[in-house]
């Protein structure tokens, strides 16, 4: 079955990121496929590659760049509510002449119109979020 | 459909919402803190257990054990680990989150 995931809820906040990515994690190795994970809102936090916690907690943003690798995820970051919070790929921080990116491997940064084409396109859109 | 509810019931009323929109044959899937929602003993718990008879109650047994409950589990009330989270999504249609 292909799935879409929307994930509303930046990491270490309550427990939706970790939930998304578990679902998403058991979902792959179910042999289903995942047609797209959408960042949307606080969810965008979860695309910073600057984010460093301690050594011995498990590491959120990483973790999706990992499974993203893995299994070639399409992982989408919204760009309005990306430019909000400070989440920048190259293309953008240039664009607004700021001095650098900070986009996690894995991610990308594009329109809400990559969520509802993940909504048409898959059989489910599961939602996390707080 | 699937509902998914991941707020204590003591904290927001998504749970007591839920239960009153879900029409005989869904399932409702407690996640995060919405585990609490699964316990004996409660308030609540008259609400969950009336549920019970039109709509399949399920919890997340990874979030009941993160929080020390799985000896306080009401009776009908089944666990389903990740796994099981994305078999019930494929078996109900649509997938609704109670945020």
């Amino acid at each position: 079955m292909k799935f879409s995931i929307l994930v509303n809820e930046g990491p270490y906040t309550h427990q939706a990121a970790d939930t998304a990515y578990q679902f998403t994690r058991a979902a792959l190795e179910k042999g289903h496929e995942i047609f797209r994970v959408f960042f949307y809102h606080d969810g965008v936090h979860n695309g910073t590659r600057l984010t460093v916690p301690p050594q011995d907690e498990r590491n959120i943003v990483k973790r999706w760049s990992e499974l993203a690798e893995k299994y070639a995820l399409d992982m989408v970051v919204c760009i309005a509510a990306a430019q909000r919070r400070g989440v920048m790929d190259a293309n953008e921080a240039k664009r607004h002449g700021l001095g650098a990116d900070n986009i996690a491997p894995g991610f990308r940064i594009s329109g809400l119109g990559q969520l509802i084409e993940a909504g048409v396109q898959a059989d489910r859109l599961v939602t996390f979020g707080d | 459909m699937l509902h998914t509810v991941n707020k204590s019931p003591f904290e927001r009323n998504a749970l007591e919402s839920c239960l009153k929109h879900a029409r005989k044959g869904d399932a409702v899937l407690l996640i995060e803190d919405g585990v609490y929602g699964a316990m004996k003993g409660t308030a609540f718990t008259p609400k969950v257990a009336a549920a019970l008879r039109d709509v399949a109650v399920y919890a997340l047994q990874p979030d009941i054990e993160a929080r020390g409950i799985q000896n306080r589990v009401l009776d009908g009330v089944k666990l389903v680990d990740y796994g099981g989270f994305v078999d019930l999504a494929t078996q109900h249609n649509p997938v609704q989150s109670w945020l």
